[in-house]
């Protein structure tokens, strides 16, 4: 009887250490912005270029994670592409002309939408559009333009 | 020569539809065994997995300790040290955590079970139990295997998380890696699909090893050599069997 109890007392030792190392790997090796909030606002925004933008990345303003990404789809009719994200409610009061980028985390990270705060009276709501957009900044094309311009800064010499 | 061809596949083909019948029999007695006897399958949770601790235990920090070597020395060319921490997350997380410990449990807990089967068949005990009216498959075959499949995930992530244990040692306490930067990195870059993933296969592996392990023991052929083949032939087939499943997981869940 001794026995049977010592074996299943180091059973379940492992088994509540192998579920500690999983709930240890699940919170605390992922998502270092883990958004979740129960109350959510959707907000559109259309944008000419994503660049590598996907679903789940977060919506951040001043810095902070306010919101995800929660789908990316082209518009055949305008030929933009339209994103649309979900903002935590307790941020219900955003200014309806604040303008929305998308940036890039280092120089190399992944991309995410920034907010700038504009200075209206009225807030952004489920549902509606934010109008001011900044597309993602390709680096290809940043490099191209410079390699335009700096030849024809020499042509000018 | 057409002919020996022919039997050859036949018997593959036979062998391959007993091992899918066998299969399906363990299936089905898995619920009643697990609600009902669920002290057996305790039992062999403890066989294959709480013995199993210590040795996943120091391959884990081992494993993990290379990577902090391995990821410092080669990212160091890079300049991105940093991301050590990312590095050696994603490796075991992913792959190494679910694999290597198949590996090992098909060699620690593995060839426990297909000897322990085997011997059973070859002094006869199994044709005992049938006597007394006990099913072998239920009584002795289907909790061994449930404890293999309970065991498996979470071996795979104790093994995981001392691995990270490891590098953390290697790379921010002895190659002097920023702590913060290595977990930052890491957290970034590794996302709830990661881990699901390392779990997926830890289960599929768990279900792999453990059905071998049980099928060889229960098909040797009852002798002292049978019994040592069937040991053998367990952590080889295991070993293919897992790594063509992580080959085939990894493309799909890409």
């Amino acid at each position: 009887m001794q026995q049977t109890r010592s074996v299943e007392i180091s059973t379940g030792l492992f088994v509540l250490f192998g579920m500690g190392a999983l709930f240890f790997l699940t919170m605390q090796t992922t998502g270092g912005d883990n958004f979740s909030a129960a109350d959510t606002y959707e907000v559109e925004a259309r944008f000419t270029n994503v660049g590598s933008l996907r679903s789940r990345a977060p919506v951040s303003m001043a810095g902070v994670t306010i919101g995800r990404v929660t789908n990316v789809v082209f518009d055949p009719i305008a030929l933009e592409a339209v994103v649309t994200f979900d903002i935590d409610s307790r941020y219900d009061q955003i200014p309806d002309d604040s303008d929305a980028s998308i940036l890039t985390s280092g120089l190399l990270g992944s991309q995410y939408i920034g907010l700038q705060a504009g200075g209206s009276d009225i807030y952004l709501e489920d549902g509606s559009e934010v109008l001011f957009t900044q597309s993602a900044i390709i680096l290809e094309n940043l490099i191209g333009k410079f390699l335009v311009n700096r030849d024809s800064g020499d042509a000018d010499d | 020569m057409f002919r020996d061809f022919y039997n050859t596949l036949k018997e593959f083909v036979r062998t391959f539809g007993a091992f899918q019948l066998f299969f399906l029999r363990l299936l089905q007695h898995s619920p009643s065994i697990f609600v009902k006897r669920f002290r057996l399958v305790v039992k062999q949770v403890y066989n294959a997995g709480a013995l199993s601790l210590v040795i996943i235990m120091v391959c884990g920090f081992f494993i993990g300790g290379v990577l902090g070597l391995q990821g410092y020395s080669n990212l160091a060319r890079f300049n991105a040290e940093d991301s050590v921490g990312a590095f050696a997350a994603l490796a075991l997380v992913k792959e190494l955590g679910p694999v290597i410990t198949a590996l090992l449990f098909a060699g620690r807990a593995g060839t426990a079970l297909a000897s322990e089967i085997g011997l059973m068949k070859a002094t006869d005990q199994l044709s005992a139990m049938e006597m007394m009216a006990v099913n072998p498959i239920r009584r002795v075959l289907v909790p061994r295997f449930l404890g293999g499949v309970i065991s498996m995930p979470l071996l795979a992530a104790v093994f995981s998380t001392i691995g990270l244990l490891g590098a953390h040692v290697v790379s921010v306490n002895l190659l002097g890696v920023d702590a913060g930067a290595f977990w930052i990195q890491m957290q970034q870059s590794l996302d709830i699909s990661d881990i699901n993933e390392g779990i997926i296969k830890s289960v599929v592996f768990g279900i792999v090893a453990s059905l071998l392990a049980v099928w060889e023991g229960y098909n040797a052929v009852p002798t002292a050599e049978g019994v040592g083949r069937a040991t053998t032939r367990t952590v080889v087939n295991t070993a293919i069997a897992v790594l063509i499943f992580d080959f085939m997981i990894t493309a799909f869940m890409l």
